[in-house]
């Protein structure tokens, strides 16, 4: 069974052409998928439409083997499927480092105390700890980066979306980056313009080309 | 607040209560709330001259004892002056009253004066009591002290959101007029400026409002639920409870000179 699939999936921004004519793709336990593509071609949708952020026009959404049609039906995938966004100060809201991170486990009905385990837990796997009690507008880009990996991994999602995740890094923090990602047992689907970062992390890529994906 | 912390004051945590405060930084921030906002409204029940000036004096006191730079701490207490000065200075010649003197037919009023006397000196009490009580904590600390005080949510989270997005919207403004100015950008007095300001005050407007929609899907996708807890509890200490009482003591005797020596 594929963790998601997606089935003709057409999608259009109000007042502009299809950006997704006929998208079909499905990401496997255990894989890793890079997603390429230019510029505006409709990557980072097609990640939101996995987790229910934009409706598609037409087609099927299934994730976890459940069709997925009404915003309730998300939240349960929301729980699962961790998305990194491009620009880590949207992901990044709480005043401090712990209780961005908490934020997800709370949500996800943990006590206080679990919540503040989990933090910890997934703080000193990262090696961030010192970053604990920091104020996350107050950290640099490379730290703000890590930081927002922190905060989904911490929700212990089966699936990683990232949506360019070495952008604006430098390359020591690239390395580091990849060196994290490389050791998580979950499936990635991947969006970067890196094409050694693809190369290292998830070699096997579909294009998106027309509002279509095609494997490569 | 923040503007008063240099970059390298990061951690508010390990920061606040060693460098910046002395004393003052030490006590619960719940506590220094209510003693500023106690204070201030015994300081505005005041009215006899004397009792007035021991107030300052207690504000002056407490600024010694916290530690804060005085020279930069009193210029910014007067930069609050400059929004009353003008009131001020209209009062004597609106107060009737025995006439001190008279300018273009105008006459200055001994009472007027003493009631512009009494608003500077409440004023300049009352602020600068809360800007060694208040104004000493991180701004996230007095969000956390405001909702570990039962605030409505609502208000304390637009603080914190506020907080944490005011500098992300500075960035974007700055490297707004950055894009501007390596193009050339002069601002002088044309319909060019006005409409090139103009655009940029509205492309800010529309990416703050992006944002906000990106920010709210990211928290969706964390499961947002429509609550947010913050993890910050406070207790307590025997410090507290001794400035405490050293408060409400020093407010008793403002009292009971307002009584006593009219």
């Amino acid at each position: 069974m594929a963790l998601i699939a997606l089935d003709d999936i057409h999608f259009a921004y109000p007042g502009h052409d299809l950006v997704l004519d006929g998208a079909s793709m499905q990401l496997q336990a255990g894989q890793r998928l890079s997603l390429i593509g230019p510029n505006g071609a409709g990557k980072s949708t097609l990640l939101r439409i996995i987790l229910g952020l934009r409706k598609p026009g037409s087609g099927t959404v299934t994730i976890f083997g459940t069709e997925r049609r009404e915003e309730a039906d998300f939240h349960e995938v929301r729980c699962r499927i961790g998305l990194v966004f491009q620009d880590p100060d949207d992901q990044l809201f709480c005043p401090t480092v712990a209780e961005d991170i908490a934020f997800g486990p709370l949500n996800l009905g943990r006590s206080r105390d679990e919540a503040l385990a989990i933090v910890d837990h997934v703080l000193a796997s990262l090696e961030l700890t010192h970053l604990r009690d920091r104020i996350t507008h107050k950290l640099s880009g490379g730290e703000k980066r890590l930081v927002s990996l922190a905060s989904v991994l911490a929700m212990e999602p089966e699936v990683l979306l990232l949506d360019e995740p070495t952008n604006a890094l430098d390359t020591r923090n690239e390395a580091r980056l990849l060196e994290i990602l490389q050791s998580l047992p979950q499936s990635i689907l991947l969006i970067s313009h890196n094409p050694a970062f693809r190369q290292a992390l998830a070699p096997e890529a579909i294009v998106l080309q027309d509002g279509r994906l095609v494997s490569v | 607040m923040g503007h008063a912390l240099t970059p390298a004051e990061k951690s508010f945590r390990r920061t606040e209560p060693s460098r910046r405060g002395g004393v003052i930084a030490t006590l619960d921030p719940r506590l220094r709330i209510v003693a500023a906002a106690f204070l201030g409204v015994v300081t505005v029940f005041l009215s006899a001259l004397p009792a007035l000036i021991a107030a300052l004096a207690v504000s002056v006191g407490m600024l010694l004892i916290s530690r804060l730079p005085v020279r930069r701490t009193l210029k910014r207490m007067a930069m609050m002056d400059g929004f009353i000065l003008f009131t001020l200075m209209l009062l004597p010649f609106t107060v009737p009253g025995d006439a001190i003197f008279t300018l273009w037919g105008f006459a200055a009023s001994w009472q007027g004066l003493f009631q512009a006397v009494k608003i500077a000196l409440t004023a300049n009490a009352v602020i600068l009591a809360l800007m060694v009580l208040v104004g000493t904590m991180e701004p996230v600390t007095l969000g956390h002290a405001l909702y570990a005080m039962r605030c409505p949510e609502v208000l304390v989270h637009l603080l914190m959101f506020t907080i944490r997005y005011i500098d992300v919207l500075r960035e974007e403004y700055l490297r707004l007029r950055g894009a501007m100015r390596v193009r050339g950008f002069r601002p002088s007095t044309n319909l060019h400026t006005y409409r090139s300001l103009g655009y940029m005050v509205g492309m800010m407007l529309v990416r703050a409002v992006e944002r906000s929609e990106r920010i709210l899907e990211a928290m969706k996708c964390r499961g947002f639920n429509g609550r947010i807890l913050l993890l910050r509890e406070y207790g307590v200490t025997r410090r507290d409870y001794l400035f405490a009482a050293g408060l409400a003591m020093l407010c008793l005797g403002l009292i009971a000179m307002e009584l006593t020596w009219p």
